[in-house]
């Protein structure tokens, strides 16, 4: 594929993910953040993200399989995902968050049980479409163009 | 670049949050003002030099082994909701203090709660920003930190465009200062005057 073709389906992938609520104008921001100085800025703070919840998403199953559910702790946890991905834009998974802490604050072990698996499923979801944009982009700088806006 | 001025504002941002922690380091860092992150309220302390015990430094960079505040911090920029201490329990302990109660000290938080709010600024937060933080959010800070650095620069400060921007800031200022004056505590009657600190005598410093 050549370079005009790359830039052109990075910039349809990337509307698509914004159309379907994946990512939202946070994430937009990151990129602005991003330039000659930091080039890896929006890498970066998603790695951290991807980590984060990934720690937090381990922590939010073994506090569900406890005999005794302490949902302070399931919403703290939850909290921090919430946060983390409003940070970077990852809406969809915010949006579970916000469903999760309704069932936390009412103790309703199900609802905390289907949230967590929903949770995960739009968290692997944004991990994949994040992965495969970045790729795109790195093709498009490795073919020397630059990523458009 | 910014002004010369900007580049001498240090200011000390405290998160549990990497990703949060992440992100106001370069949006401070793209206002041009020198960053120290820390990641709870009792790191900061020791940052600022206040101890409870005499306890030692330990890997705190940049600061040497001592009592006092080595470094001059000229802003904290805390999250309210963190474990152990929280920004608003921070806030207290800095207010309290005879050698810190002058450092301006804004709080962020994902929640929109009026009562925190309120709260918080009549504890003698500056600013309360709801998260995720802009880059406009940020240009009301120069305000604040001018007011206690410079006297030739003090002025009467309100919630208009401040008087140095940043030639990066200018545009999304326009767009996003009316949307961010809504952006805090809109609900139940809390207008962005009102969330303005009562004048309670600081005045520039000396």
């Amino acid at each position: 594929m050549d370079l005009v073709q790359l830039q052109r389906q990075l910039v349809e992938y990337r509307t698509s993910l914004y159309h379907e609520g994946f990512l939202d104008e946070q994430y937009t921001q990151l990129q602005e953040l991003q330039d000659e100085n930091n080039p890896d800025f929006v890498v970066e703070v998603v790695s951290l993200f991807f980590e984060d919840s990934e720690r937090l998403l381990n922590e939010l199953t073994k506090a569900l399989e406890q005999q005794s559910i302490d949902f302070k702790r399931v919403d703290a946890h939850v909290h921090q995902l919430k946060g983390s991905s409003s940070s970077i834009g990852a809406q969809r998974v915010q949006k579970v968050c916000i469903a999760f802490r309704n069932y936390c604050e009412e103790q309703n072990v199900e609802g905390c049980l289907k949230c967590l698996q929903q949770v995960r499923h739009e968290y692997s979801l944004v991990k994949t479409k994040l992965e495969s944009m970045f790729q795109l982009e790195q093709q498009i700088l490795s073919a020397g163009g630059s990523i458009p806006m | 670049m910014g002004m010369a001025a900007d580049s001498e504002f240090h200011v000390l941002a405290v998160d549990d949050s990497i990703i949060d922690r992440k992100l106001i380091e370069r949006l401070l860092k793209t206002s041009s003002y020198q960053v120290t992150t820390v990641d709870s309220g009792s790191k900061a302390l020791e940052f600022l030099g206040l101890h409870e015990d005499d306890r030692i430094h330990q890997n705190t960079p940049s600061v040497s082994p001592n009592n006092h505040q080595e470094v001059e911090v000229n802003l904290v920029i805390t999250d309210y909701c963190m474990p152990g201490m929280t920004g608003y329990d921070l806030l207290k302990k800095i207010k309290e203090s005879s050698s810190l109660k002058n450092i301006p000290v804004v709080i962020m938080s994902s929640e929109n709660v009026p009562s925190r709010i309120s709260r918080c600024l009549e504890e003698g937060a500056e600013e309360f920003f709801l998260k995720p933080v802009r880059l406009s959010d940020l240009s009301k800070l120069r305000p604040h930190l001018l007011k206690t650095k410079s006297k030739d620069h003090c002025k009467e400060q309100v919630d208009e465009k401040p008087a140095f921007p940043s030639p990066k800031q200018e545009g999304k200022e326009e767009q996003q200062q009316s949307k961010n004056n809504k952006r805090k505590a809109m609900e139940e009657g809390v207008s962005p005057e009102r969330t303005r600190p009562r004048p309670n005598g600081i005045t520039s410093m000396v």
